[in-house]
């Protein structure tokens, strides 16, 4: 069995993010970037499973500027034993929807039986991507898993839901997100840096992957502006002199919330 | 037909709160975007709730109950409501960013290639066409968005707005439930509830906050308790969280929830960029910190310097006490 895991570069968490003026869209070219750190969470699954036999292939799947496979590169050092990455000038300005179709089609390139998301992505935070893509390539989709066991074409999935959790079991093949619950990512060791370079990465354009509906043309959203609103001003401190208790509560009256 | 469709969730019982706040402003947008309100609740035993969105301004709700509808997947729900929207064309569909909103309204952008905007803050009518607001790096900026296409589609965060009753009353209109093999195939074996009394995060109008600063894991019944009395959700810091002292649900933070309440107490926590991106939104942030250095005084509305393990258990009583009267 084949596992592919989406997985996103992204703007480094510590960086200042810059929205660049003139299209409305994030500066994906300058600064650091990082492999979005959620997806680590499914890397990590996605290669546990195969240490435990459950699968043979671990690929990477991302859509991004043909750079990202330097932060993709941290995947193939974990364990995962290739990459594809969709590239291409015409992608860019996509949005959820064009991410989605262009995410299914290459995954359907690589025709695994199991495809793993991460939660989120911490420049996106839509956390809606596994289920439109599972949704796009008419398969099963599951969200939100704590743990993900496979067995003989089967999968078990402890699902954290608002209200609790769920265990659910479904056939594959089929799409799943995962949680920070479901594992600790590894590091990888000095070895599996100095392998990751040697790994299969192919870089493919929409045209080969007959991608439709992606790019800032196959857009259903658009910006309109964007505001920049003032940082929140630094407030009152007070030092404890026994009464820090009481003047929060004086405040909390003062603003009407008690 | 143009107009408004909110979908409700209805769990447990009763409808989620934000699918109320949803409701109540997209009353106000209705006449202004030209047309109808009406909402859509699925679920199994929701029936005899339906009615009850007239109050929050639905004219119309449409009820789909069925038991295939109530084991917590989003699928079964999108084949019961995707034909409904296709069939009203409304100009906009609202749904609040729960995690089952969330699943539901991904896969209905897909199903019928629509523009989804994700973690609205705020809606307006723009010209008779809709537009969002959302928060991008934990509110550094507000990016202002619209559709390209006839329907709007858009996740609201909840707190975003009041829910307001307005007294009116709704006709209801039962739908059809015909769910795919695909949607159903998936089998919920067992079911673990939360415990009772446990406010989500995402939905807290206060959040009590804890983090590496409480020193260890018992200690955070110190937070709980602040929480029990303010009738608050407790959150964590990811120190807190990757410690093992608290579950991972209740991280906030760029990799935990983006939450904004009216009031955040953060508890021994130091306002690192990554916890700041995630709760900088909240109306009213206090901070207690032994640190007067500590960055989480930098965006405070009030900051107390001083042992969390004083000043914490002394709010308490001090608000039990006001209760009290
Ligand atoms: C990719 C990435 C993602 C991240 N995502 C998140 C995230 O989602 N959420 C998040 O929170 N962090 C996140 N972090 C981690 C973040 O950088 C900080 O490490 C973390 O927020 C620190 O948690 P803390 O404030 O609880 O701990 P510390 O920074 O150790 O602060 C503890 C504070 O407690 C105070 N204190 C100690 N004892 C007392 C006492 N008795 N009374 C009062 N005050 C006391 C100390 O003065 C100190 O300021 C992320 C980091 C990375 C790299
Ligand atoms: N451009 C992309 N390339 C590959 N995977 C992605 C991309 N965007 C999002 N994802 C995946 O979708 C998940 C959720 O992202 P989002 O819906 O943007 O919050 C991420 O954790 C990734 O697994």
């Amino acid at each position: 069995m084949k596992i592919a895991v989406c997985a996103k570069e992204v703007p480094d968490t510590t960086a200042e993010k810059r929205i660049d003026p003139d299209t409305g869209r994030l500066d994906r070219e300058s600064g650091d970037k990082m492999l979005n750190e959620f997806d680590k969470y499914a890397v990590e699954q996605a290669i546990r499973l195969k240490e435990a036999g459950a699968a043979e292939e671990v690929v990477l799947v991302s859509m991004g500027p043909a750079k990202a496979t330097d932060s993709l590169r941290q995947g193939l050092a974990m364990g995962a034993d290739g990459l594809l990455l969709v590239s291409d000038d015409g992608l860019a300005g996509s949005d959820y929807l064009g991410t989605a179709r262009a995410l299914a089609k290459a995954l359907e390139d690589v025709g695994a039986e199991l495809v793993l998301f991460g939660a989120e992505s911490t420049d996106g935070r839509g956390g809606v991507m596994a289920a439109a893509v599972g949704e796009l390539m008419q398969r099963v989709w599951v969200t939100s898993a704590n743990t993900l066991a496979v067995e003989g074409g089967n999968a078990t999935v402890d699902r954290q839901t608002d209200e609790g959790v769920d265990t659910v079991t479904f056939a594959l093949p089929a799409v799943v997100s995962v949680t920070k619950a479901i594992n600790e990512p590894r590091y990888p060791s000095l070895k599996g840096i100095m392998g990751a370079k040697k790994k299969p990465q192919e870089v493919k354009g929409a045209g080969d992957l007959g991608i439709e509906g992606a790019g800032e043309a196959g857009a259903g959203t658009k910006v309109l502006g964007i505001e920049t609103p003032p940082p929140r001003e630094t407030g009152v401190k007070v030092k404890d002199e026994g009464d820090g208790a009481q003047q929060i509560l004086d405040f909390l009256i003062e603003k009407k919330i008690l | 037909m143009p107009g408004i469709l909110v979908v409700a969730e209805h769990r447990n019982g009763k409808y989620r709160r934000v699918s109320l706040e949803v409701l109540s402003k997209a009353r106000e947008l209705a006449g202004p975007l030209g047309g109808s309100l009406s909402a859509v609740v699925t679920g199994s035993g929701v029936a005899d709730a339906a009615a009850e969105l007239g109050a929050y301004g639905a004219e119309t709700v449409y009820v789909a109950d069925d038991a295939a509808l109530g084991n917590g997947l989003a699928a079964p729900h999108v084949d019961v409501i995707a034909p409904l929207i296709e069939q009203q064309s409304p100009s906009a569909v609202l749904i609040g960013a729960t995690a089952m909103g969330k699943d539901l309204a991904a896969a209905l952008a897909v199903r019928l290639g629509v523009g989804l905007n994700a973690d609205a803050t705020d809606l307006s009518a723009d010209g008779g066409a809709l537009m969002a607001s959302k928060p991008i790096f934990g509110g550094q900026n507000i990016v202002q968005c619209g559709w390209s296409g006839d329907l709007a589609l858009a996740l609201v965060r909840p707190n975003s707005f009041p829910a307001e009753q307005s007294g009116g009353s709704a006709s209801v209109e039962t739908l059809p439930v015909s769910i795919s093999e695909r949607a159903g195939a998936v089998a919920v074996t067992a079911s673990k509830p939360t415990d009772e009394g446990v406010i989500s995060l995402e939905e807290a109008s206060i959040i009590v906050s804890g983090g590496r600063g409480l020193g260890a894991p018992e200690h955070f019944a110190v937070v709980e308790a602040l929480a029990a009395e303010l009738g608050a959700a407790v959150g964590a810091s990811r120190a807190a969280v990757d410690a093992g002292w608290y579950p991972h649900p209740h991280q906030v933070g760029q990799t935990g929830k983006t939450v904004s309440p009216n009031l955040y107490i953060a508890c021994g926590i130091s306002g690192a960029i990554q916890h700041k991106v995630g709760m900088q939104t909240s109306d009213v942030i206090i901070a207690v910190n032994k640190d007067e250095e500590a960055p989480i005084f930098g965006f405070s509305d009030f900051g107390v310097v001083g042992d969390l393990f004083e000043v914490v258990p002394q709010l308490q009583q001090l608000v039990a006490e006001r209760k009290a009267g």
